[in-house]
């Protein structure tokens, strides 16, 4: 027990090598294990992802597989729901009653089985399992974290920000990173800015509070929330005005030239003119004369009129783009004064943007040959790179903000080049390589295909035969949203609340917290779980609940399953569903027990494939009834999606000599284990840029799997999809959208990327709240989990209100005080701290800090319960009624992304301080798994 | 009271960078799981999961925000360990020689079993760097990883300090500063590396290298300069499409 007596082994006892579950990221990690239990936990130096560094929460990771909120049974409910009342049950019965209650509704009606996974990392297994099961509803929890980034990115260029892509952090001259605060590739960002400062490259943080990674910006433009899209689109308009646009690459790798039909009363206004194979057309810029843009070598018009063989009129998409943003009102003076940034400002940064691209030229000496055919004698880069997440994204106009941002970085060429942003494997992957939605439900039968996916057009929504009612309970893919590609999980609670478009009997949940902190208005959302009907049965019959902890959620469930700690389980990170690869590496990797459970609980998947068997789901089970995989582990080796293409890419084949495409090998998880638990194939040097358009790229991602055959990839500055719902809307195409909907689709589905306010603002009493409210995420807890964590809780135990200094002035506000916090739908009470270093109309608050008392194993007075406090309780899933009585949801209107940081409010000082809480304050539940301990002396045992 | 070397063979010691720190506190927290499962005892806390949480931490990440007169507010994190001092106060206060400094390294270090929980050490210490066990009632500080640093079972690349091993954004150094050639004296020496509170007198090892400047707004440029090459040139007089037709020009 002494400093100074040299050096402790560490080794004793092994490291296993696994994969972290901390937060999304994803990292590697070696677990040190002494006497048979875990010691420590470092990052993985072999690691793709981290590199061997690990975060705050990842080290941490330690006190959340001793956590005193661990499940130990499964449970049974037996007071009131919410109460947190329950009774442990032996799992046959747990297993037996959910195959009961699942069997019944699938014999009947699968609709009124709801299943949604929260930050499931599993869900090409939950998907495929709900597919079998043959109910419309299943989705994750994409609707109300980021979908308008990954579908803004799939349906422009076939890839996304969030952790599908990167920039290039080691050529790049120019970073420019909009609204992310510790969101997805935390380390990989985190080790990102590392290099960029080694290199003295400019970072330029675009949000609206100067925290973490905008801490460190070189420039930080502290913008207004919800007008990201103004300043992109300024950009824009600058770099077009000056001319500093790639217009080679425009012609080579975009829509540009593409012909738009000029017909204004014709069912075909605004769609591409297209040869007899549907090719798009483009006009010869010498000659006018009309021809396929598949045509090799050809020179095609950017501007002009021409007129099609038919006699329609047509104008190529660049003449439409430059002419809808060189208009005064997207000029930088047009618009400082919304998005709070000087005009002059504006135009320095489009100069900056495009003196590194232009001036400041990579050049990678690599031949390379497009899927035209042409060699080219190198890659030549523009190394200006962006990365944006939420900050820009959770807005009602959230879906037109990136796309703006996606044509910035194609207009300056940046897109997949040396020193740009980069697509991640199997990225890219357009929306041509992407499957449809896939709806209805029959008894006793599987869907015909993947419930999510990518609508080409209004023919592709999942409607019922009236046209307009929605097929699923989130009304994904439906008039409410209908390019919803991640489903609208914050809806489903209100839908089947309101039996709208129907009741549901089962509402089955995994690892989402959506009795609290993931939904809106949790007050609300509490009651609707525990309303009853008249005959006195909960409106919402049956809830099943799968989770590690003791959440807010568990306290509303009536059966519980018990799943394991991240270290006591399987898991892949599948290339089918959310890989960890990077860009010069297609990646995957697994998570395998490294220390068996103490408690009775079971890993969900395992458990989900044995609910499955029971149910008799095809797939599930064999010609003689008996279950096809044993547990997870058997399904991750042995499942095939398509022949040779399973869960796991690396060591395929009965030897394991294979890669991306194999038989299954039974060793397979041994040779994960072997190599620290992944899998790591480099891309080759010729197909490392340029992929959306490089035939090495193309022919290697068909030789590993990646895709079936070759997939065109044209960047989609117009929008095609967007402009059939505006016909939809003015109903000169089936089918035709409902009235009620024309306008709203009409102002916001504009097929060039546009900005419109966000639509809390609309009607708004400006005056009445003045200022915006947002949270970010610390890098130090990640969502609701950290709290749990008795190191973590010391970082980030309670939340405070920041207040720009001004307001806090106006309104009287000092540190300390208590502050009454009001929007259009609600009041909470908050402790106030003043800040300077943010937006000067906006508060904010770390996200998910606010707990329910009695939950986590947290003792009842713990701060996270009576100082901390959530903003969603100001936030309404519907915008307030409007003249014609319907009350909208808010949300994006075209992927129904949840609107979190469109909040309004007001703020005053609450004229009593006297008393210490913040509120609302839910009534405790009741603790399922016992007293945490008081002392935590981690060490201990091995020390003695 | 407890004695100095006089001088030390090497000064090993960290380079924290302000300008990369983002304030993850991923330092802090793999310091405090390394460290609570070393030799010494644990680092203890109490009240772990009820309403007032505390603990022994031998780092930790503090955030200010400075408001400059001609610039936007910024907010600068801090993280703050033991800066083995070479005239280390908290060495020559402690009253039974539990609290030393090595004369091979220079590294301050607490011998458990002589320390006393006077918390003398604690009070000398004008930086707030050591901390009371609580359950242990004994002086908890950073040890630079001395089971890291001289560790013969740990991989060469692995005997650092943890904290600099776990860093995200390599903002963490680790080094002799008595060799001029080492990465941190270069670092230093780079970038203006910083005594913290010098005038104390204590000698810190440690250095920290300032946040570099931010932008302010600068002039605004002229917008006719000439554009690059490689993107065609200025638009003439006829506006934007005639600046297109000459771009399409020169691609041929």
């Amino acid at each position: 027990m002494n400093q100074t007596s040299g050096a402790q082994g560490t080794a004793d006892g092994g490291i296993r090598k696994t994969t972290c579950y901390m937060c999304a990221c994803r990292c590697g990690i070696d677990v040190h294990l002494k006497d048979g239990k875990v010691h420590y936990i470092e990052g993985n130096r072999d690691h793709p992802i981290n590199k061997g560094v690990l975060c705050a929460k990842g080290s941490a990771g330690i006190m959340q597989h001793y956590s005193p909120a661990r499940l130990r049974k499964p449970l049974l409910r037996t007071g009131e729901r919410g109460s947190g009342e329950f009774k442990e049950i032996e799992w046959d019965e747990a297993l037996g009653l959910a195959t009961t209650w699942l069997g019944e509704v699938r014999r009947t009606d699968p609709r009124k089985l709801a299943f949604f996974t929260g930050r499931d990392q599993s869900q090409s297994m939950t998907g495929w399992w709900a597919q079998q099961y043959g109910t419309p509803n299943y989705a994750a929890h994409g609707g109300f974290c980021s979908v308008n980034m990954a579908a803004a990115g799939i349906y422009t260029m076939g890839g996304a920000f969030w952790e599908f892509g990167a920039p290039d952090w080691d050529r790049t001259e120019l970073f420019m990173i909009f609204g992310v605060a510790e969101d997805h590739d935390s380390n990989p960002i985190k080790i990102g800015l590392g290099k960029l400062k080694a290199r003295g490259v400019k970072v330029i943080g675009v949000n609206p509070v100067r925290t973490g990674y905008n801490a460190i910006a070189d420039e930080w433009l502290g913008i207004t929330p919800g007008t990201d899209g103004l300043l992109i689109l300024a950009l824009a308009h600058e770099l077009l005005r000056t001319g500093r646009i790639d217009v080679d690459y425009l012609i080579r790798y975009t829509n540009a030239p593409w012909l738009v039909i000029d017909n204004p009363d014709g069912a075909d206004h605004g769609l591409f003119a297209r040869g007899e194979d549907g090719t798009p057309l483009v006009a010869h810029r010498a000659t006018g004369e009309i021809a396929s843009s598949a045509t090799p070598g050809i020179k095609p018009a950017l501007k002009g009129t021409f007129g099609l063989p038919d006699g329609r009129q047509a104008t190529p998409v660049f003449e439409l783009l430059a002419g809808k943003y060189l208009d005064p009102a997207y000029a930088p003076a047009a618009v400082a004064e919304r998005t709070g940034i000087a005009a002059d400002t504006i135009i320095r940064i489009a100069t900056e943007i495009a003196e590194a691209a232009f001036e400041r030229e990579v050049i990678v000496e690599q031949p390379w040959t497009d899927m035209k055919g042409e060699r080219h004698a190198r890659m030549i880069g523009r190394p200006v790179a962006f990365h944006a997440m939420r900050g820009i994204s959770a807005h009602s106009n959230g879906f037109q903000t990136a796309r703006a941002l996606h044509l910035l970085q194609i207009l300056v060429g940046s897109i997949d080049c040396p020193g740009g942003f980069r697509f991640k494997p199997p990225y890219p992957r357009p929306v041509a390589g992407q499957p449809r939605p896939h709806g209805g439900a029959c008894a006793d039968t599987a869907l015909a295909g993947p419930h999510l996916g990518y609508p080409r057009g209004p023919e592709d929504l999942l409607l019922e035969a009236d046209g307009e009612t929605a097929q699923r309970i989130d009304k994904a893919f439906s008039w409410d949203a209908p390019l919803s590609a991640h489903g609208l999980m914050h809806m489903v609670i209100s839908n089947a609340h309101a039996r709208d478009p129907y009741g549901i009997d089962v509402l089955f949940l995994y690892m989402a917290n959506m009795a609290w902190n993931s939904s809106m208005n949790s007050t609300s959302v509490m009651q609707m779980l525990t309303d009853k009907d008249e005959s006195g049965n909960y409106v919402i019959p049956k809830i099943i609940y799968s989770d590690a902890y003791s959440s807010e959620m568990v306290a509303f469930a009536d059966l519980i399953l018990p799943d394991t700690t991240y270290l006591e389980r399987h898991d892949c990170i599948s290339l089918l569903d959310r890989p960890i690869s990077e860009p010069g590496a297609m990646c995957d990797s697994i998570r395998w027990p490294v220390v068996e459970p103490d408690r009775d609980v079971r890993g969900f998947q395992s458990v989900l494939l044995d609910l499955g068997a029971r149910l008799k789901l095809p797939g599930m089970t064999d010609a003689e009834g008996k279950p096809v995989y044993a547990d997870y582990a058997d399904y991750m080796v042995n499942h095939q999606r398509k022949p040779g293409i399973g869960p796991l890419s690396g060591w395929r084949g009965t030897d394991g000599s294979k890669t991306g495409r194999g038989e299954p090998n039974p060793d397979q998880l041994q040779r994960y284990v072997d190599n620290g638990g992944f899998s790591e194939a480099h891309v080759p040097a010729e197909a490392l840029y340029f992929k959306h358009a490089n035939r090495a790229w193309s022919d290697w991602a068909i030789a590993q799997g990646l895709q079936d055959g070759p997939v065109e990839n044209i960047f989609q500055l117009y929008l095609e999809p967007l402009r059939k719902f505006q016909l939809a809307a003015r109903g000169k195409i089936k089918p035709a959208a409902p009235e009620h909907h024309q306008s709203r689709i009409a102002a916001c589905f504009d097929p060039l990327p546009c900005w419109y306010p966000p639509f809390l603002e609309d009607g708004l009493d400006e005056d009445a709240f003045p200022l915006h409210a947002i949270t970010q995420r610390p890098a130090a807890m990640y969502h609701s989990w950290g709290s749990q964590n008795a190191w973590l809780r010391q970082i980030h135990g309670e939340n405070a209100l920041y207040v720009p200094g001004a307001v806090c002035d106006r309104a009287g506000l000092e540190d300390g005080d208590w502050a009454l916090l009001t929007s259009p739908s609600g009041e909470i009470r908050a402790p106030v701290r003043r800040m300077d270093a943010v937006n000067g109309s906006t508060v904010w608050t770390w996200n998910a800090i606010g707990k329910r008392s009695g939950a986590w194993a947290l003792d009842t007075d713990a701060p996270e319960a009576t100082r901390g406090f959530l903003l969603n309780h100001l936030i309404d899933e519907l915008l307030p009624p409007k003249g014609d009585g319907r009350r909208w949801a808010n949300s994006d209107p075209i992927t129904g992304q949840a609107a979190w940081f469109d909040l309004r409010v007001s703020i005053r000082k609450d004229p009593d301080q006297s008393g210490g809480e913040s509120l609302p304050r839910a009534k405790p539940q009741k603790n399922p798994v016992g007293a945490a301990p008081s002392t935590v002396s981690h060490g201990r045992e091995r020390a003695q | 009271m407890t004695s100095l070397p006089a001088t030390t063979e090497k000064r090993l010691g960290l380079v924290i960078d302000l300008d990369t720190c983002v304030g993850c506190h991923a330092c802090a927290v793999n310091c405090k799981e390394w460290n609570s499962g070393a030799q010494a005892s644990p680092l203890s806390d109490v009240d772990a999961y009820g309403a007032d949480p505390s603990g022994a931490w031998l780092n930790r990440i503090h955030t200010f925000e400075v408001t400059p007169a001609d610039a936007p507010a910024q907010i600068v994190h801090f993280p703050k360990s033991c800066l083995h001092c070479d005239d280390a106060p908290c060495v020559t206060v402690c009253p039974t020689g539990a609290s030393h400094k090595r004369s091979e390294d220079g590294i301050v270090l607490v011998n458990e079993d002589m320390c006393i929980g006077c918390g003398l050490c604690a009070w000398a210490c004008p930086y707030g760097a050591r901390e009371m066990d609580p359950v242990e009632n004994v002086m908890k500080k950073c040890t630079l990883c001395v089971d890291r640093i001289y560790s013969e079972t740990l991989a060469q690349e692995d005997r650092i300090p943890a904290c600099v091993r776990t860093c995200p954004s390599s903002a963490r150094h680790f080094g002799d500063f008595n060799d001029p050639e080492s990465n941190v004296s270069v670092l230093v020496a780079a970038r203006g590396g910083i005594e913290l509170m010098p005038e104390m007198g204590t000698k810190p090892v440690n250095r920290y290298l300032p946040p570099r400047p931010k932008t302010k707004a600068a002039p605004r440029p002229d917008p006719a300069r000439p554009a690059a090459s490689a993107c065609a040139a200025t638009p003439k007089a006829e506006g934007f499409l005639g600046w297109l037709d000459a771009a399409l020009d020169r691609l041929g």
